[in-house]
């Protein structure tokens, strides 16, 4: 009688476990089996979702491991194109001359805003389009004559490989020059710290890394948040892409059809992204 | 048998030798060629003296150049000081126990990786200075240096107090002998024959400050503007080649970091020579 309430106790202990297992069960059923490594790098704005995607991965089947890295667009597209990683990740469309000469195939999975963000503490809320293009240029040069303190406003940009830095330079700045005495740092993370600690600086960063630390500058009256930049009233938008070195096969398709699936879509908008239809 | 075994660890030794001295020349000849291209189109002199607008097509290196000295001649102006208060104290002031106690200490901190002293000066540093100043976003020259300094200093203080252990027992005998108190020791005969044991310590730690890259990355700000003030931030020479190595193979951006490669290197060549000169202007006077 009493081994018989032992199993029963099991039994419903297992039925438990069963129950509040990740619900992921469907979408991550691919990868059983499966093993092998796989190396990702690139963009940073992507780094939060792929660490999720590979978290819940590599939970499941530990056989398999994923590493990522991080380097900006420019080294994503470099490094898969001479065969380093296998997926390469681009906050920006990759050149036409970049996909014939590494023949890259894209797969855009998400759609993202870039806004122009400050410190939390700074009263400055919202900027017109050419007023933001003057700070960007160094000709506006305090933050008085936007009505915040009066204390010289510190640029801050990102270095030339990154995708985030050509989006908003292009469809931000409308190409307009960036200050050289702007400082220089060398992700979405680099600059959300920088930004945060820096009371009197205005940055730029991928809408899906907007959190508590900095806030976000309305542009023209549109604040940037998923909603604005999905309906496209803010136009400071691009794909986010992972590309791979010819046709994918094997754990590197399989990890980009995860990203597509329902429950790869979940991860996307949970982290502030819109995901591709 | 003996003999050939000898022989072979002699080939094997030379070999070696050649193989690094070698490299480091293949090094050299490998960076001018890379550098070649953009070097026939705009002369190098030229390349050294115009300022940095990709997008103008204009690859010059010279904030970058400006930025590097200023920095670390900054560090060793902080570092020098420091080092030379800690080594008196370890080398020749200090009771056994302290000295001991010390040298272990700042042994400990040569080992600590620099990314924690730029972790430690972005949070803790940056501010201070920002707010001390009312001016700037306080990542610039100033709090770079003093970083760096700081990361400097262990070595530089070893090496001083290495110095300061060559000198020949007698001459502190004698000095003893003489009734000089500690003080007077170190300032009559310690320093004096120590001299070039701690040129050496400075030229290092100088190197050390030049070569380091990630403390600048973090911390100097990376604007490309010829900086004017200390509280201006600057990009120096290591944090521009980190910055470019991610642009394409291809572009001329990713070229000119090869003259940046060949500064980096003529200026360590450079300082190291001065430092032989030196060291023999002086062994020649004695």
């Amino acid at each position: 009688m009493k081994r018989f309430t032992l199993v029963q106790l099991l039994s419903v202990i297992s039925l438990l476990l069963a129950l509040c297992s990740p619900a992921f069960s469907d979408s991550l059923d691919p990868f059983k089996g499966e093993k092998g490594v796989l190396k990702i790098s690139g963009g940073t704005a992507h780094i939060p979702v792929m660490k999720d995607v590979a978290q819940q991965i590599m939970a499941r089947n530990p056989e398999i491991q994923i590493t990522i890295a991080g380097g900006g667009s420019g080294v994503g597209i470099k490094q898969v194109g001479e065969g380093l990683v296998n997926i390469g990740n681009s906050g920006r469309k990759p050149t036409d001359e970049e996909i014939s000469r590494y023949q890259l195939l894209l797969f855009q999975w998400a759609i993202d805003g870039v806004a122009p963000v400050v410190n939390p503490k700074n009263r400055v809320k919202g900027l017109t389009k050419s007023q933001m293009i003057d700070i960007f240029a160094g000709k506006i040069g305090n933050w008085k004559e936007l009505g915040g303190e009066y204390r010289a406003i510190n640029v801050y940009t990102r270095d030339e490989a990154s995708g985030t830095r050509e989006v908003f330079w292009k469809k931000g700045l409308d190409k307009g020059q960036i200050t050289p005495g702007a400082h220089v740092v060398v992700s979405n993370g680099a600059m959300k710290t920088a930004i945060g600690q820096d009371p009197y600086g205005i940055g730029y960063v991928s809408v899906g890394h907007i959190d508590k630390t900095v806030a976000s500058v309305a542009l023209d009256g549109v604040v940037p948040t998923n909603a604005t930049v999905q309906d496209g009233s803010f136009k400071i938008a691009r794909g986010l892409y992972s590309n791979t070195k010819g046709d994918p096969a094997g754990l590197t398709l399989k990890f980009l059809d995860f990203l597509f699936t329902a429950d790869g879509k979940k991860i996307i908008e949970e982290h502030g992204f819109i995901p591709a239809k | 048998m003996k003999r050939f075994g000898e022989m072979l660890a002699e080939r094997t030794f030379l070999l070696s030798a050649l193989a690094s001295s070698s490299i480091t020349l293949a090094i050299l000849a490998f960076m001018v060629f890379m550098g070649l291209p953009l070097m026939k189109e705009g002369g190098f002199f030229q390349l050294l003296l115009k300022p940095w607008a990709p997008f103008q097509g204009s690859f010059g290196i010279y904030p970058m150049i400006v930025g590097t000295g200023a920095i670390s001649f900054l560090s060793l102006v902080f570092a020098f000081p420091l080092s030379l208060g800690c080594s008196f104290l370890i080398g020749a002031i200090g009771p056994r126990p302290v000295r001991r106690g010390f040298r272990r200490l700042i042994e400990l901190m040569t080992g600590i990786p620099t990314v924690i002293y730029g972790f430690v000066g972005i949070f803790l540093l940056v501010p201070i200075i920002r707010e001390l100043f009312q001016q700037g976003s306080g990542l610039c020259i100033l709090t770079a240096a003093l970083v760096l300094g700081l990361m400097i200093t262990p070595t530089m203080t070893l090496f001083f107090c290495d110095s300061f252990d060559r000198i020949p027992r007698s001459f502190l005998d004698a000095a003893d002998a003489l009734g000089a108190s500690p003080v007077q020791k170190l300032l009559y005969v310690i320093l004096p024959s120590a001299k070039k044991g701690m040129l050496n310590g400075v030229i290092l730690a100088l190197g050390r400050a030049v070569g380091d890259t990630l403390i600048a990355l973090m911390i100097a700000g990376n604007a490309i503007r010829v900086p004017e003030s200390v509280l201006d931030p600057a990009r120096t020479l290591t944090a521009h080649i980190a910055l470019v190595i991610a642009a394409d193979y291809d572009s001329p951006e990713f070229r000119s970091i090869f003259t940046c490669g060949i500064v980096l290197y003529l200026f360590t060549m450079a300082v190291t020579f001065l430092v032989r000169y030196l060291g023999q202007a002086e062994g020649r006077r004695e």
